[in-house]
Parts: C-alpha cells; structure tokens; sequence
C-alpha cells in the first residue's frame, strides 16, 4: 500500500468535492475490495474519503411500493431485509450466493456495484493488463483464460465482472442513483457497467466525481417466479464460473415477461432485453428455455481455455428458468440443484 | 503394554486447547521485543533469467526504511554447499537466497527489505524495482517429459524403484483383461492456514532466540549454524506452536534466512513474515505424469503391473518421493515392472507435501484397479480383496501387521457396499447422478531415532521434554497420556515440554513418525524413571521392594508397588525424601529395531469409501458421505486420531476437485498464488466424514505399537473420489483436480 | 469535512474504540488494517492472518457486534465501535460455551483459524439464521481450515445452537 492521506465525508457534496479535487482519491466504504486491491499494489489512491459517516445505511419504501436501498445498505442487510426477501427474493438470493458473511457484513451497495474483475493478470501489477495500466496489452489472453469473458469481450480485454449482487439487479431493472458535481441522476443500471471496448479500464457510466447514493427497485411481479443460480470450483466462498439470474413472469402457462442475466461471462452482467421480448407470450416449458439459452448465447466466443462456459451457461440458464417457472428457486444453502 | 491402559487409547480433549481456542496460543509471528525490526521479501516476477539491474532509490525513500538487501550487498554466509544443507536437504545444490543475479522460478526472493515497521517494509518492498532479462521458460510437465531422467543421486535408496520381477510386459501382452492409462496430476501447494514466519530475537554475543514456523526446531536451529556459522549452544530455536504445516515447513525457509541474516548485520531483533502470496513459491507437491498398466486373468487375479512416473523438479535440485513403489507390494502380482523419473521445469524445488509419493502414485494405482474392475466386470472391492497379500514383495519381506480385511469388511458395511449397483449411471437422485467408490491407501509406518527426557517430583507431577513439535497432530496430548499412563496420574498432573531446540534430540514432525519415535521415547524414559526409583526404593531400609526386579513393579497412585500385589510398595514422596531428591529425571534414546527390520516392514493401510452426487449439465460433484477405515495399530487418543484422518480425507477431497496451481506457462508464473482462487475445500464442501479405526496388535511397527496417522487419512481418497465420479457418470477423469469443465468435456466411456 | 490530518507533519490519524470492553485512545496511520494494530500495535495476537485479504476468515472479529474480516478494516475508519476479538470471549480457566465447544468437539487441530472460527461461530448463532447442518456449513464457510476439522466445527456449533434453543440462559452465556 502506498501512503495517502485520510478523510472522512459528514455529507455526500463533501465527499463530491473532494473527488472532484483530487482525480486520485478514492471513496471508501466497506473496504472489501478497494483495500485488498490497495494491498495488491493494484490501485494507488492518493487520498481515501471515508463516506461510512454518510447517512446512506437505510433502506426504504417507496411510494409506488419498490425499495430504495442506500449505498451504503451493507450486504448482509439488504439480503436479510424482510422487504427485500419478500419483494425481491431474486436480490437476496444473489447476494448469498457470494463472498461470505464476513463479508456481506462490511461490503456496501455501492461498494458491490464497483466492484473490480477478479482477472488474475489485473490483479498482478507486473503483468500487462489495460484496465489497470491503459495502452500496456492484455496479458489474459492467450494465457489462463478458464474465468474470462464469452461475450461482449474486446481485444484489449476480456476480463469478467465478478459480482453475484449486480447480476440480479440487472435482471430487476435497477435504478442507480448517483450525485456529482452536476447534481443527481440517474442510471439504469443495465446501463450502469459497461463492455470493455477500447477502454477496458472504464469499469462504469459513473462520471468524475459522481457517488452513488443508492439503489431504486421498482416494484414488479416476478417474486414467485425466480432464481439465483450459481456454478463455482467450490461449493461456497468462492466467485463465480458462471451464474444466471432469472425471472418470469407467468400468465396461465405463457411467458408474461421475462429477465435472464449472466454473471460471470462478460466485463458487465450480461442481458438481452431484445432478445427476452421476442419470447413473450412463448409456453413457459423446456424447450422455450432452450431457445432462450440459444439466442442468448448466439454471439458467444470462448478463449480456449474457458470454452466450456458456453454449453455451461446454456444449461445453467435452462436450469435456471425451470427453477423459476416452477416456482423452485435455488436454495444458498443446500447445493443440491433441482 | 497397556493392556489396561487407563489414559492411553482414551479420546481426551487436546491439553493444548484451551490455549488455543482463547487466542492464547502464539506462533511465530506473535512474540515481540522491544525495538524490533520488520522485513519483507522482494520476489522475482520471472521465472528464469537473469538481474541486470536493481532500482531500490524509490524504497529508500519510505519513512522507517533501515536497509535493503540484494545480491549485490548481502552479508557473507557460508561457502560450502554442505553448510546449507539442512536434515532434509535433497542432492544438488540447495537454494541460497540472493546468491547471485540468477532466478530460477518465479517468486524467487531477490531483494529483502528491513523497516522499523512491518507496512513499512511492505510498501518499500514494491516500490524494489529488477530489471530482467527473461529467458524462456518450461513449466509444463506434459510438454516437458520427454527430458525427464533417472535421478543420478537417490534421495533415500528405497525411493529407487525395486528391481523388475518376473515378466510384466510379456504378462501383460497375454493376459485376458486389461488396462493402460495416463494419470497426470497438477501441482499443488500445502497452504497451512499460518503464514511463514521468524522472529528472531537478538541477544548479543552470538546468542538468538528465534520463533520460526517449522517442522523441526532443530533442523533449522543447525540450518543458520552452518549458513552462518553460528555456536549451536547459543541457538535457541522455539516452535511451540505450529499453524499447520503438512510438509512445507519440514525444510528451512527463506524467511528464516533473511530474518537471521538482518539481525546479525544490524545487531537488532528482527521478525519476517510472509505474505500468502509468497507461500506459493515454496516447497509443493510436484506435478506428476504416471502411466500405469495392469492386467488379471479372468477371475481377477493381477498378472502384470507396469508403473512409469514422471515427476517435477527444480533447476538446482533433484526431489525425488516414493511415487510408484507402492504398486509393487499393494497388491499380489509376480510380474511387476517400475520405473521413476524426475523433470526439471522452472519453478521452485517441489518437496513433500502430506502422504508425499503416495497420494500421487496410489491415486493413480487406485484408480487403474477401479478401471481394471470394470474391464472385468468384478467388483472393485472385490478385485483388491482377491489380490491381498501379506507379503511386500518389493522387498522380500513380511509385514509386522496388515489388519486390512477388517478395513474392506467394516468400511464396506459401514458405507453400505453391499447395496451398490455396479454399473455406471444406474443411480440417480433426480438432477444428481449418484457415485459409490472406493481405494485402499498404504503408508509406510516408520518410527526413526528420537529422544526424550521425563521427570517424576516427589509431588506426583511430571514433566516430559522432546525437542518435537505439534503441528496440529496432538503430540502434546499424546505424549502426556504416554506419560500419565505410566504414572497412574491425571493427565493434568503432567506437563509437556515441546518445540523447543535445546530439549532432546528428535527429528523433524514428518512422516507420520513423531507418535511412534517420541512416544516411545517418553514411555521408555518414564520406564527408565521407575527403574531409578526402584533403586532408591531398594536403599531403604527395610524396603518391601528388596529383592524384585523394575519389570515387577510399577506405580499406582502415586507409589511404587510390585504389579503383582498393589498392597506391597512405597509412596514416591516417601522414596523420594529417603534419597534427598525432589525429582527423579531420566533420558532415554529409542531407534527402529534394526534386527526386525531386516524381516520386517511396516505399513499402515486403509480403506476410503466415498458418495458422490454429480450434476452433469452443470458439472458439479458434492462428496455426500465418506467412510474411512484405518488400520494404523495402537491408536493413542481416538479424538485426535479421528481429526488426523478427518483432515487427510478433506486434503484429498481438494486433491480430488480443487486444487491446482495454475501457471502461465509462457511466462512460467503461478497466476492463482492467493486462498481465492487456490481453491481448498470450505466448510460447505465437506459433509460428514465416518472414521473407523480397526483393531490391529503390532509389536514390531514400534514399541508402542503405533504406527502414526499424519499421512495414511489422504492416501486413496482421491482416487475413491474419481472413482465415484466414473460410477456416477461412466466418465473416467484421469487428471486431477476434476473440475467443471473436466466433467463437461469429458466422453461418457463406453 | 473533518479533515482528520489534523497535525501538521504528523502521518497519524487519532483513532478511539473499545476492544473486548477496554477503551483504547490511539493514534494510528490510515493504512493500517485493524488486523495489524490488534496483531502488531496493541500485541493482541489471538486474531490471526492468514492471507490478510479477505479470502480465509482467520482474522475474523465482531465490529459492533457484527462479524467482518479485520484485515480488510482500515482502523481509522472505526472510530466509536467496539470490537470483540477471540480474546474478548473467554481464558483458559473460564472459556465461553462456544470455546469449550470447540476443545470437546476437537474443532481445530493446528489452531491457527481456530479463533476466527469461533469468533464467526459465535456471530453465527446471534445472527440468527442458522437452523440446520446445512445452514452452518454454509454459513461457516467464510472460514476456511486446512486441517480439515469441517465436521468436528460443525458439530461444536450444533451443540452450542441446540443448548440455546433448550435453555435460555446459556443463550446469554454464549453471547
């Protein structure tokens, strides 16, 4: 770790500004990642705001009845909220599937949603890696590629964003909200983590000196019908291979409304909205969600190593959307996989 | 000996627990001195070339930097190569930390940081910048094998393997069934939940007391003797406390080294400790190729073994482990050829890592028998039970005791074999195919020379001493149940005195022979202890116990009596203040009893049985229920014993599905040198494990009859896992570990 | 904005939290991990490093009563909690339920994640979620132990959930 200089934000404008000042300084929160990276010798902030002071630790309902999660909202809270379990099953179900309660306990929201790869060459800062030093190549590819990316990568990176959380949101449609020196916004969070392209060391939309405050959940009707499924080299504490976040929306036996989204298989949590329209109205059976799993899957490029992943994923999202059609959804706990 | 033991063979909580589960326990980073200095290591991101160029001006510039070490101003050591050598130094030339400019694996240390703070010398460590020129690496056992080679020197002459016996390839060629497979297994490294670490303290005039994480006190107390020509009598090395260890820290490592090295040139204390990154440049279980071939006649008798094994070295080192011996004498078979190679690759020198050779070789033997199974059409268990044999037919010798039909028979009952449907894919549980198999496992029984030190108070309290060391075995229980046993006292009335370097002579804590060699030690110092009594008991006048003999007397609460008639006998207090003494102390030496050796050899064996639900489409394996039957002979303590194997069990379970050290080979580097992706087994991927320990008499293995557990709970687990995998699936995966993508890709057999 | 550099020339930060009851008043540079300045500083070795980011769960304590890895935990950013460490629990001669749980079960063999694992266990059962084997295997599985004493820790914890669900008063004893 380099040395840096320490402050603590009383409000969210100090924090802004302090951001703006200094294109070097760096938010802290839960400190899950950002520290083990600092220890890494990956990241180098010259200055850490500490934004725990920040009265962003609530989660609220919302008048239409969604929820708002404040960034600061730790793991463990969201996932064990009685709100969020009832409304948002799909949520908590995700955020159990990774880390641990260690964890879950100290990672925010916020924290969550920046969340950096976990590509073994962007965590060694003795070898190329874009992301982590613009214009010095990519290391991974070429190289052990097992955890990286089969859709949507670049040829400057093909790195994975490894978050379980992120993956559910996507599929719900969340709303990121952020403030920075312009004021606040928002940013579906579809829109939110972006593909790698020419500039893989841009993780996300958030401009310089935005903070995100929280996390809108509009209300929707997929709580019965859900799944968080999750394949890893472990069967706990451990990131993941692949993952599928799913719901449906069920009217008589057809497919009211749909959301598939893939972790572990792009630089951002991987959704085909177009593709999951095509699908309305479709019998809610097996051999729809092959098609889904198909068409999903049509650009997908494997690295050599990670070929794997691509019929991994098709059948993990198959899987994924029985578990949800017939209202099963994936136990944390017990790893056996219906 | 005790027949009716009233301490030894109960399952008494570990005496050394209570300090642990408070935190209270320190190890060898934990202990402080006033003024002490911190350092890090500096680690080479090539894996072979050469330094050209060392930049430390930025290093120098963080606050609390005191100096930094490279090869160009490191302190003098020790010439010879023989000063290096520590007790389990291997032939070639052993590791010398910033010897010359040369780097030989990735991770090497090439520059050590010395700080008045511990973040200090960490963050001026990676401001250390090397220039390199980098050469070509070879990494990759699989392309390399074809420059493998009989090691010139043999690290220990039964490592070479046993001279071919009758035919096997003609054998082979004729036999009605048979099978030929390739099994490769990938690196791995111990990672013991400890970092390394030495603290060390400076005492001036030569004299050091140092807390290092090691398997042997007084292997690495004559390690920085010799580096550093220091006077042993002024050496303490102390090793109370051990977070794990299973090989790795059987050799001296280079944080002792530096940490020695910075307290001698700057006449200050001084701790090292590593990072866990650091830990994966260390000693590790090499990758290894083996083909192995087997072939029976149509009632399932063995008439041919061929097994070839191809191991992984480093550059400057040749590591050699016992690998392929075992298929000659697991099973009955007079047509047995084998053969054993090691490669050099660019990475660090492998060493031995739990079971070392055996967890590799029987895991690939066991798996070929479950192949050779199923080409016949016999039952696995059946197949091995059909090839029993008492014999080592290696070496032309009997076995002191092989109580393994009682493996087979109570594991399989236990488990439920009998209730198993033999072909492949036939059990399923929904989504989950489910697997039965099973291995055997075999483990020399060694018992090496050792000494120890017991003394009697006339209070009744004891203490035994042994320079040996608790790594997570239960060697300070075990040592005072020996004790107390012989004493007719609570267990709490002794104290032991270990992991310390100026107690009694004893080898490092590897093999699985510390219980057999200390233990025994203890029991005969403790004996010896009785006989000095008697002999003061005998200057009494008058003394009841005149005219017998120390094998007619023994003690029982707290007097020294005739075994035959407890009435008959005097208070140890009482002998004790007749003779002037507070304390009768003795020591006592014990080594294998060479004379049975040359008739005898010894092993323990196993039976591991093992339930795996497997969900194909998505390829992953839950180990649901393993039973491990363990014939090991006396067992001291069933509840320390049964975490021996419990840890074995779970050891091979990673062995079987996680671990592996994944390296680039183009550049030669291990990319997953971290707890997060070298994934061993968590808490969610371990069920519930059943420990039978079997009834076996042995007189011969060592005095005390034990035969030690350290290594025996690994050996075969793997290959019950695979072989569980193959009954589940019909896909038989010969390269460990067996993860998803092995499951995907591989064809169902035919 | 507090700025916390608030000495001219100094690189410390003032820092006060409680551990296991004490009231601590220090100064402390930013980049030190709680880990370290319980290990290192105040000499409080109970909670161990094993890998010290966040992958093996031997540094785990309980920050205002909630467990968390200490070596991802910049101290400074702690200022008014209370922390419970290993040492914070029980001694030797009065160890608490889940202490002694452990040495009965034979919970640990090397030792070294030992008090990590109990810290856990013991946030575990506040917690409030664990209900089967299962629930504890997984939720136990932020600890990992090369020794491979799974089941035995397992077992422990059962014990200890079991006489809280039967007797309330050990419910107070175990937490």
């Amino acid at each position: 770790m380099k040395p840096f200089s320490y402050s603590r934000a009383e409000t969210v404008a100090d924090a802004v500004a302090a951001l703006v000042a200094n294109p070097h300084a760096q938010v802290l929160a839960g400190g899950t990642n950002l520290v083990d990276l600092m220890k890494y010798e990956v990241i180098h902030p010259e200055a850490i705001i500490d934004i725990n002071p920040l009265p962003m630790k609530t989660i609220e309902e919302l008048p239409d009845g969604g929820l708002r999660i404040g960034a600061l909202a730790s793991n463990s809270a969201v996932a064990y909220d009685a709100r969020v379990q009832a409304q948002f099953p799909l949520l908590a179900s995700a955020i159990l599937a990774g880390a641990s309660p260690q964890l879950r306990n100290a990672a925010s929201t916020g924290g969550n949603l920046l969340q950096k790869t976990r590509c073994c060459y962007f965590y060694d800062p003795s070898t190329p890696c874009n992301k982590r030093a613009p214009g010095s190549g990519c290391a991974a590819i070429g190289g052990l590629t097992r955890m990286h990316a089969i859709l949507g990568a670049s040829e400057k990176c093909i790195a994975v964003h490894p978050s379980d959380m992120c993956v559910a949101l996507v599929a719900l449609d969340a709303t990121v909200e952020v403030e920075g020196p312009d004021g606040a916004r928002d940013i579906a969070v579809c829109d939110f983590h972006r593909l790698p392209g020419d500039a893989p060391e841009r993780d996300n939309t958030l401009a310089r000196g935005e903070l995100i405050t929280g996390v809108r959940l509009e209300r929707n009707h997929f709580a019965q019908h859900h799944s968080y499924l999750k394949v890893r080299d472990r069967l706990s504490y451990a990131f993941g291979v692949v993952s599928v976040a799913a719901t449906i929306e069920i009217a008589g036996t057809q497919i009211a409304d749909m959301r598939v989204a893939l972790g572990g298989v792009a630089h951002k949590p991987w959704r085909d909205q177009l593709a999951e329209a095509d699908f309305a109205g479709a019998p809610a059976e097996e051999a729809t969600f092959q098609r889904v799993a198909d068409r999903l899957l049509v650009k997908a490029k494997g690295q050599g190593d990670n070929d794997f992943k691509i019929p991994l994923v098709r059948k993990a999202i198959v899987r994924a959307l029985r578990q949800a059609a017939s209202g099963t959804p994936q136990s944390q706990t017990n790893k056996k996989i219906q | 000996m005790f027949d009716q033991s009233k301490v030894v063979g109960l399952p008494i909580s570990r005496i050394d627990g209570p300090l642990k589960v408070t935190g209270q326990a320190r190890y060898a980073a934990e202990h402080f001195e006033p003024g002490m200095l911190f350092g890090h290591v500096v680690l080479a991101t090539i894996a072979s070339g050469r330094l050209i160029a060392v930049d430390v001006r930025g290093a120098e510039r963080v606050p609390g930097v005191i100096k930094i070490y490279t090869h160009e101003n490191r302190p003098k050591t020790a010439y010879r190569d023989s000063k290096w050598k520590d007790a389990v130094a291997l032939p070639g030339h052993p590791f010398r930390p910033l010897e010359n400019d040369r780097v030989l694996f990735d991770g090497q240390p090439v520059a050590f940081v010395v700080a008045e703070t511990p973040e200090s010398a960490r963050d001026a460590a990676a401001l250390v910048h090397m220039h390199y020129t980098a050469e070509l690496t070879h990494t990759d056992i699989v392309a390399e094998q074809h420059n493998s080679y009989e090691p010139p020197v043999a690290r220990m002459k039964q490592f070479l393997p046993p001279p071919p016996r009758g035919d096997a390839e003609q054998a082979f060629a004729g036999a009605s069934y048979k099978i030929s497979a390739d099994y490769i297994l990938s690196g791995e490294h111990h990672n013991p939940m400890e970092l390394f670490a030495a603290t060390v303290r400076f005492e001036g005039d030569g004299a050091f007391t140092i807390y290092d994480k090691t398997q042997g006190s007084q292997n690495s107390r004559d390690y920085v003797c010799g580096v550093f020509d220091l006077d042993p009598d002024k050496v303490i090395v102390r090793n109370d406390f051990v977070g794990g260890a299973f090989g790795q820290a059987l050799r001296p490592k280079h944080h002792l080294f530096f940490a020695v090295m910075a307290s001698l040139d700057l006449s200050r204390s001084i701790k090292v400790e590593m990072s866990r990154r650091e830990m994966f440049y260390l000693t590790w279980r090499p990758s290894c190729i083996q083909t192995v071939s087997l072939a029976a006649d149509t009632e399932g008798n063995l008439e041919a073994v061929l097994h070839h094994a191809v191991h992984a070295t480093s550059r400057h080192e040749d590591y050699q482990e016992n690998v392929a011996n075992w298929s000659g004498l697991a099973y009955k078979c007079d047509n047995v050829k084998i053969s054993y190679e090691i490669v050099k690759l660019d990475l660090a020198t492998p060493g031995d890592m739990r079971a070392p050779g055996a967890a590799t070789g029987v895991n690939a033997l066991e798996t070929a028998m479950d192949e050779l199974a199923y080409e016949i059409g016999i039952d696995p268990l059946d197949l091995r039970i059909r090839n029993f044999v008492h014999r080592d037919q290696n070496l032309d010798k009997a076995i002191t005791s092989k109580a393994l039909h009682a493996c087979y028979r109570e594991g399989a009952a236990r488990f439920g074999w009998s209730e198993r449907s033999p072909a492949p894919r036939s059990m399923q549980e929904g989504n989950d195919l489910v697997g039965w198999g099973m291995a055997s496992g075999i483990w020399e029984a060694m018992m090496s020379k050792g000494e120890a030190k017991v003394r009697l108070s006339a209070d009744g309290k004891v203490t035994v001493s042994a320079a040996a060391s608790d790594i997570g075995t239960g060697t300070y229980t075990i040592l005072g149940q020996i004790a107390a046993e012989v004493f007719d006292c609570a267990i709490e009335a002794v104290t032991v005195d270990i992991g310390k370097s100026d107690l009694p002579k004893t080898g490092v804590e590897g093999g699985s022979w510390t219980a057999a060699t200390t233990g025994s030690a203890v029991q005969t110092a403790a004996r010896a202890v009785i006989k000095s009594l008697l002999t003061h008991a005998q200057s009494m006048e008058p003394s009841p116990l005149a005219d017998v003999t120390d094998e007619q007397v023994e003690i029982a609460e707290g007097r020294l009596v005739l075994e035959s008639n407890h009435q008959i006998g005097i208070a140890i207090a009482d002998i004790m203040a007749a003779s002037g003494l507070i304390s009768i102390e003795e020591h006592a030496k014990v080594g294998p009893d060479m004379l049975a050796m040359k008739k005898y050899v010894s092993y323990s064996h196993s039976a591991v049985f093992v339930e795996v639900k497997v969900d194909e489409q998505l390829g992953i394996v839950r180990v649901t229920r393993v039973v491990s039957a363990i014939a090991g002979g006396r067992i001291l303590n069933p509840k320390t014993a049964r975490s021996q194997i419990l840890g074995g069990v779970v050891m091979g379970i990673g062995m079987a599905l996680h671990e592996e050290s994944a390296i680039d080979h183009r550049t030669g580097r291990i990319m997953n040198h971290n707890l997060a992706e070298y994934h061993i087994p968590a808490h969610a991927d371990i069920h519930d494990v059943d420990v039978i320990f079997v009834e076996e008499d042995d007189d011969k293995a060592s005095p005390i009859g034990v035969k030690g557990l350290g290594e025996i709970g690994i050996v075969g687990v793997a290959a019950a896992v695979s072989n569980a995998i193959f009954h589940a699936t019909g896909k038989r995966i010969r390269r460990l570990p067996i993860t998803i993508d092995k499951i995907l890709e591989s064809e169902t057999a035919e | 904005m507090e700025i916390a550099l608030e000495r001219p020339g100094s690189l410390t930060c003032p820092l006060a939290l409680t551990i296991n009851g004490n009231p601590y008043t220090l100064d402390v540079y930013p980049w030190t991990t709680l880990l370290d300045l319980l290990r290192s500083n105040l000499e409080l070795t109970g909670t161990k490093k094993g890998c010290d980011h966040g992958q093996c769960g031997a540094c785990t304590v309980m920050i205002d009563g909630q467990r968390m890895n200490a070596c991802l935990k910049l101290a400074i950013t702690l200022d008014g909690t209370a922390v419970t460490t290993v040492e914070g629990l029980g001694t030797p001669d009065d160890l608490h339920p889940m202490q002694k749980a452990f040495v009965e079960h034979d919970a640990f063999q090397c030792g070294y994640c030992t008090p990590g694992q109990i810290c856990s266990a013991v946030a575990l059962l506040q917690e409030g979620h664990a209900r089967s084997r299962e629930d504890i295997r997984e939720l136990m599985s932020g600890n990992l132990c090369r020794c491979g004493a799974y089941s035995n820790i397992t077992d422990a914890i059962e014990e200890v959930l079991a006489k809280q669900a039967t007797d309330p008063s050990h419910r107070e004893a175990a937490e």
